[in-house]
């Protein structure tokens, strides 16, 4: 019998009850998701079962220095997915902006934002997404940017449709965007997704749910800000991204 | 002021591959090196099958053991909107590959140096549909037993631990294999910056 969404949702209750109790019990907030998490079928194979193993970084361990990025390489339209082709996508234009920062709360300056998603109806530019939804000939869905000096990025693109996957019968992801940065150390990397205010998927999803901290799983969803939103054109949503992991100056400042 | 949350992590999915791979990915090394060298490796999921799906990132210091790095990975083409290829000149420091269908990757790069007391290595930073939260782990190189004897990690670990950290040379083709095993028998150790 295939797995139901009724069996996926036991499974994330089970599981988001055991990390309750264990915060009841005093256990540390978890900010990640487990990499053990069976609700979301493909990790069962890829996760790690021995332990990570600890490492003593210092200010001259290599991971904590990162890969740079310039202004040879982003375009200057890269931030404005409705400007890459001919036409116009179709969809729901909208502004994502918010602020790059670090663990400490300091704006991680002059770094890479990638970003990628779905078109309007839910279909990805990828040969191995066969969902029968229509491509937009003028939306690929791939924007990038450096961030400003106070960490802020903005992209231009459309509200990305939800669409079916194969996790369980009648599985369907809400909508997100994803979402890769870097900061100033590569400790520091995180590859993420947003999502959009009250969608009525989120209880359903695995994925989502892999985060079982309630607040955790808040810091995902961006919020509608109708100052972001221009008249007559565009609806804004404002996301800020808080990176995890020591830094070189982190590790400097922690020893004074 | 209380610190701000750290921003969940979530899988990169299987769709990134129109997003992040980009042309010269691998080629950390500037075109024309003849000391370059070939790393290359499968990545096997717990069941032992090939991982045509992940998405490999090294990051490294250059020859001299200089952590800065230098722009111009993913050097785009303001004309096409394309990509130019990496300058031919700069040493970046960074690689993203995508594994192929047989879950291969592989980069051409300089052979890093390191400071005393340390091996050198390069840091692996592994990303996979499945996977809600990258993993980092490093290749080690076999030559440098002496450094690996002192090295802090390498140092730490158990034999069979440690080997799964120090890539195969591949005499014929002077190129080094680092396969990635992310579950069961020979898995590859993975580490904890926190």
């Amino acid at each position: 019998m295939p797995l139901s969404q009724h069996d996926i949702d036991r499974e994330v209750a089970e599981l988001r009850d055991a990390y309750e109790k264990s915060r009841a019990t005093g256990a540390p907030a978890a900010h990640h998701p487990s990499r053990d998490y069976a609700p979301y079928r493909s990790s069962v194979l890829r996760h790690p079962k021995q332990p990570l193993v600890p490492v003593q970084a210092d200010p001259e361990t290599v991971e904590l220095h990162t890969p740079v990025f310039g202004s040879t390489d982003v375009t200057d339209i890269d931030h404005d997915l409705t400007r890459q082709h001919h036409g116009e996508p179709l969809g729901e234009r909208i502004t994502v902006s918010g602020r790059l920062l670090d663990s400490a709360g300091r704006p991680v300056r002059g770094q890479l934002i990638e970003l990628w998603q779905a078109n309007a109806a839910g279909r990805y530019a990828h040969l191995r997404d066969q969902h029968p939804a229509p491509l937009d000939p003028n939306f690929t869905g791939v924007g990038r940017a450096l961030t400003g000096d106070d960490g802020s990025y903005t992209f231009t693109t459309i509200k990305p449709g939800a669409y079916p996957w194969r996790n369980h019968e009648n599985a369907w992801r809400p909508a997100h965007i994803h979402f890769s940065l870097f900061g100033s150390a590569f400790t520091q990397r995180l590859v993420t997704q947003m999502y959009f205010p009250n969608d009525p998927l989120f209880a359903y999803d695995p994925i989502l749910q892999s985060v079982t901290d309630e607040s955790a799983r808040q810091a995902l969803v961006a919020a509608y800000d109708h100052d972001l939103s221009r008249s007559e054109w565009s609806l804004g949503y404002r996301w800020d991204i808080v990176l995890d992991g020591p830094s070189a100056t982190w590790i400097e400042e922690g020893r004074r | 002021m209380s610190s701000p949350q750290p921003t969940p992590s979530h899988t990169v999915g299987p769709f990134y591959g129109y997003a992040l791979p980009f042309p010269g990915g691998g080629d950390i090394a500037p075109a024309g090196r003849t000391d370059a060298v070939t790393v290359h490796g499968h990545v096997h999921d717990g069941a032992g099958e090939p991982i045509p799906d992940a998405l490999i990132e090294l990051w490294q210091a250059d020859t001299e053991g200089d952590l800065s790095g230098a722009p111009g990975s993913m050097r785009r083409d303001p004309v096409t909107g394309g990509y130019l290829g990496r300058n031919g000149v700069d040493f970046t420091g960074f690689a993203r590959v995508p594994t192929d269908a047989d879950g291969h990757w592989t980069v051409r790069t300089l052979l890093p140096a390191a400071r005393p007391g340390h091996a050198p290595y390069i840091s692996v930073c592994v990303f996979a549909r499945g996977l809600l939260h990258h993993l980092f782990t490093r290749v080690y190189f076999p030559e440098d037993t002496e450094a690996h004897a002192i090295d802090p990690l390498l140092a730490s670990l158990d034999a069979v631990r440690r080997e799964t950290l120090v890539a195969t040379a591949e005499r014929a083709t002077g190129s080094y294999r680092f396969d990635i095993r992310l579950q069961g028998e020979k898995e590859t150790v993975f580490l904890d910056f926190h």
